[in-house]
């Protein structure tokens, strides 16, 4: 690691677990803690679906997981008792073996293929959510004990804080060790050429299940942190909008860069936040400015990094 | 049975004529119409306005819906998808876009028109009883019958018109096409304006049975994908196949699995991906073509 890259991470570090809370704690806006907590946990989300995409892939399929996750967790904590620090992490395992079986034939698909069927996944998740028994149908599953560690705490959203940034931190750390090793190198062989690298001896298949699992196993930590934190979940805790979302901070973020889908989400969510106060107006606003930014940046916001860095001008 | 059969025949008439205009859309410009079920229920809403609130006939509705959706479409290939995929450098693109027009469209449609469930008068009373074997209200066959002939009407178009000509060689190959004097700007236009008319019939022909509300629009841009998915993406034969094989599907299913509780679509979900998984062109498309 460079010199800059250790202090650009430092930096990072300290805003992050020093420098926002004493921001908050000074302004008094103790709902940003809610606000940046959920941004921490969209963007575990959204890095699974950049995942996806760096072997390729449009992934609109991570509601899916994020609400398995979430289910999987719940139903632990509630129906059996597992402590909640515990079915976190067996609900990523969950989710990932669940994609096992969903990624093998449909990761042949590619192409706008690919993103219809996961779309479908998303919409399909919801329908077996209000269909299971165990899952308590439309009326989801509520009063879920809050974990722990962060029930006896004073202040549970500065708690909550904490464990979703250091999941956050913990995630992009391992996707930046993941891209910059062997298999993220033959990932991007996959997203140039997948009939070349399978020419050269890559093993297409396993690298692709693999990629996928790894992806919805983000998607099913930031479920099940996200059911802890509201203490319920219902079959319409992710859906549709939240799987294009998810896709949308990846693509604003930049796809070439492994802090994008932090950045992207941070931007969304903060714009749709903001936009709260024009009340009836706020998704007609919200949908004009992505169409506006789709019109003026058709590449997403990294092409302006980008272009003002090798200086080309088309 | 045979009621089980008239009701996939009469709901996949419906569902064939929203994947037609959805395979269009995406034949023609290899654009994945994320905003389809939202025109589809713009297209509901402008015959509710037409026919339930001023009170002209139903067909006046009907007419009112396709020609709106068909100006939309227009507009929104003109503006918004044209310089996109002029000057984007990948197709995913045009997926963001799509989804930021379904969003715009949703928000306009609960500016409009409000949130709530709206329904139209009938437009024709009585059932028919066939021996208690077959019972199905008039509207429902009327409906039924006017898909179908949309359908047929739509494929005649394509095959004999020249306008219809022009847009099949587009969709087979754009370059080719250009060359031989195919204006590709002007057919991508109609095209997509003939994709959104379609959606917007539907949506008007199918708001004298189910009514329509805001929330109906992401559930048929998903059938409809999944139409898409079964039949083969941007065939045209696919589109109509895929749109019946899910109206029988969901017929059957919900007969057949209803003392199971509501897992019709899990099912079709869990034997799509077996069918992808072995064919992952769908029905009739070209491989990756």
């Amino acid at each position: 690691m460079k010199r800059n890259q250790i202090f650009a991470l430092a930096a990072f570090l300290f805003v992050v677990l020093i420098g926002v809370p004493w921001l908050i704690q000074v302004t008094g806006r103790w709902d940003f803690y809610y606000t940046l907590t959920s941004v921490a946990l969209l963007s575990i989300a959204s890095a699974g679906v950049w995942l996806t995409f760096y072997i390729g892939r449009i992934n609109i399929g991570q509601g899916a997981y994020a609400l398995a996750g979430g289910y999987f967790s719940a139903i632990l904590v509630t129906k059996l008792g597992v402590s909640f620090w515990l079915a976190l992490p067996l609900a990523g395992i969950f989710t990932a073996v669940v994609s096992i079986f969903i990624g093998w034939p449909i990761l042949r698909l590619r192409g706008v293929y690919f993103a219809m069927v996961t779309l479908v996944l998303t919409e399909v998740a919801r329908l077996t959510a209000l269909a299971m028994p165990v899952t308590n149908g439309a009326k989801g599953i509520t009063s879920i004990p809050l974990p722990s560690g962060i029930a006896s705490l004073e202040n549970t959203k500065l708690g909550f804080y904490y464990v979703a940034v250091a999941l956050m931190i913990l995630v992009f750390a391992a996707m930046y060790r993941l891209v910059n090793s062997r298999i993220g190198h033959l990932c991007r062989s996959l997203q140039q050429n997948e009939e070349l690298a399978s020419s050269i001896g890559v093993n297409i298949t396993y690298l692709r299940i693999i990629a996928y699992s790894i992806s919805s196993f983000f998607g099913g930590i930031a479920g099940a942190m996200f059911v802890a934190i509201s203490q319920s979940i219902y079959p319409s805790s992710f859906q549709v909008a939240d799987s294009v979302n998810f896709m949308l901070n990846c693509f604003l973020g930049g796809l070439g860069y492994v802090f994008g889908p932090m950045l992207g989400t941070l931007v969304l969510y903060f714009g749709w936040d903001l936009l709260f106060q024009t009340g009836k107006l706020q998704l007609l606003i919200y949908s004009s400015l992505l169409i506006l930014l789709m019109l003026v940046l058709p590449n997403g916001l990294l092409s302006i990094r980008l272009s003002s860095l090798f200086g080309d001008r088309k | 049975m045979e009621q089980i059969l008239a009701n996939g025949l009469y709901l996949g008439a419906q569902y064939a004529l929203i994947a037609l205009g959805l395979t269009l859309i995406f034949a023609l410009m290899n654009v994945l119409n994320f905003a389809h079920g939202q025109m589809y229920v713009l297209g509901g809403f402008v015959t509710y306005t037409v026919y339930a609130q001023l009170g002209l006939p139903f067909i006046v509705g009907l007419f009112a819906s396709a020609l709106t959706l068909a100006i939309v479409g227009a507009l929104i290939e003109k503006f918004l998808f044209r310089p996109v995929i002029r000057r984007s450098s990948r197709e995913e693109s045009t997926m963001l876009l799509a989804a930021g027009i379904a969003f715009f469209l949703d928000a306009v449609i609960l500016l409009v028109f409000g949130e709530k469930q709206r329904g139209v008068p009938k437009i024709v009373n009585g059932v028919l009883n066939w021996d208690f074997r077959l019972i199905m209200p008039y509207d429902r066959i009327l409906i039924g019958f006017l898909a179908i002939l949309a359908i047929v009407s739509f494929i005649l178009f394509m095959q004999y018109s020249k306008t219809g000509r022009a847009m099949r060689a587009l969709a087979q190959d754009r370059v080719a096409a250009q060359l031989q004097g195919v204006n590709v700007d002007r057919y991508s236009m109609i095209g997509f304006a003939l994709g959104a008319m379609l959606a917007g019939l539907v949506g008007g022909l199918l708001v004298t049975i189910t009514g329509v509300n805001l929330g109906m629009g992401g559930p048929t841009s998903i059938k409809a994908f999944m139409m898409v998915m079964i039949g083969g993406a941007g065939v045209i034969s696919g589109a109509i196949a895929g749109g019946f094989i899910l109206g029988m599907m969901e017929s059957i299913g919900l007969s057949v699995l209803s003392q199971y509780g509501d897992i019709t679509y899990l099912a079709i979900f869990a034997s799509l991906m077996v069918f992808l998984a072995i064919r992952p062109q769908g029905l009739m498309g070209k491989p990756w073509g």
